[in-house]
């Protein structure tokens, strides 16, 4: 692994480009952050690798707090130190704040419309597609994972049934299985 | 909402509110719905400061909001502040609820990951990030299959699970806006096609 994140890669110009990427993302994240996340960092403004990414997120997941949380203080961190942290956070949350507020100051008006609830709906499955195809995105990253191709099918597939049809809780899910493949990969490793 | 309690909190019941959220904060692995039922126990069931309507519409409306879900949090301090009074109690009650949710997790999550990010060739942390990979990513798959089907299994939702598939597909292959998807279900759920 060489010296971490390279000169030559794009990275955020300035605090404030930090703070108004984090706010973009944000705003463009219906029923969640994270596939915003990966389609702009990623595939867009390339500040990081997809593997890069799958790395910061398994970190997010893992330690306790709202994941795209946990990823804008990472990610901030990693740019600007603490500086660059606080200033994620505060762009995932100053602006979606305010506008959250306006929309339950207004809900209770049209909570019981039709129409609104159709068009939640709606956006919901768009939502659950986005997140789905970044999931299917992803695996691509997983062929050179050290565990090889079959260890990684079968923690996937024990993730993806514990969790979308037995509907375990995550935490358990997490570090049993999360132990499980730290375990296998330490082995496969050479110290 | 017909009945929304008249509340009178004191600096004692305030920092009970902030104490039950700083207890929450290290307690969210996987995000901050894993503490939805103790909050629901705390707010609705024990103290009486939130009625269920309003605990239900406030995850509802950050769940459909853009931006971060761990938004409702912050919607919950500002229905107690109202019933509590008015809008400076509502701000206080957003103020207290996501700096108990936020602050002990945060610390904890930029220490550990300057610390992982200087010893990132040690062995143990390069096998953590490779082992945890194929996890995380079916985890991805998980959610967006949960959130497909959130609306309940019955065919009758076929509609749907087709704007959800065809989403996939569009978002996968294409480099299309998702702004312009988002707002094609929103018309097509609006006029009750899906």
């Amino acid at each position: 692994m060489s010296a971490f994140p390279p000169d030559d890669r794009p990275r955020p110009a300035s605090l404030t480009d930090l703070f108004v990427s984090f706010t973009l993302l944000a705003l463009q994240g219906f029923g969640g952050v994270l596939a915003v996340v990966q389609r702009e960092l990623v595939e867009k403004k390339r500040w990081m690798t997809r593997d890069e990414f799958i790395e910061d997120w398994s970190v997010s997941q893992i330690l306790p707090g709202p994941n795209v949380i946990n990823l804008a203080l990472i990610v901030g961190g990693r740019y600007f130190g603490l500086k660059g942290a606080l200033v994620g956070l505060a762009g995932m949350l100053v602006v979606p704040l305010v506008l959250v507020l306006a929309l339950a100051l207004v809900y209770s008006q049209f909570a019981d419309h039709p129409g609104v609830a159709g068009a939640l709906r709606g956006m919901g499955a768009v939502a659950a597609g986005l997140i789905l195809s970044t999931g299917i995105k992803l695996i691509g990253a997983l062929k050179s994972n050290v565990l090889g191709w079959r260890w990684c099918a079968v923690l996937g597939l024990s993730c993806l049934l514990s969790v979308a049809v037995f509907r375990l809780p995550l935490a358990y899910v997490l570090f049993g299985l999360g132990s499980l493949a730290f375990g296998l990969t330490f082995r496969k490793m050479k110290p | 909402m017909s009945e929304t309690p008249q509340l009178i909190l004191g600096a004692h019941e305030w920092f009970q509110f902030f104490l039950h959220y700083l207890s929450l904060s290290l307690l969210q692995i996987g995000g901050a719905i894993a503490t939805i039922p103790d909050m629901h126990r705390f707010l609705v069931d024990q103290n009486l400061w939130l009625t269920d309507a309003q605990f239900n519409a406030s995850v509802a409306i950050a769940q459909s909001a853009p931006g971060p879900n761990v938004l409702f949090i912050a919607l919950m301090g500002w229905n107690v502040g109202m019933n509590a009074g008015g809008i400076l109690t509502g701000l206080l009650g957003i103020v207290l609820a996501m700096g108990g949710m936020l602050i002990p997790s945060s610390v904890l999550t930029y220490n550990a990951t300057q610390w992982s990010h200087r010893n990132r060739n040690l062995r143990a942390v390069r096998a953590f990030k490779q082992g945890m990979a194929p996890i995380v990513v079916a985890l991805l798959i998980a959610t967006g299959w949960i959130l497909a089907t959130a609306s309940g299994k019955s065919l009758n939702h076929w509609p749907l699970w087709l704007l959800a598939g065809v989403s996939t597909v569009i978002c996968w292959r294409t480099n299309l806006h998702i702004l312009w998807l988002l707002a094609a279900g929103a018309l097509l759920g609006w006029f009750g096609l899906v």
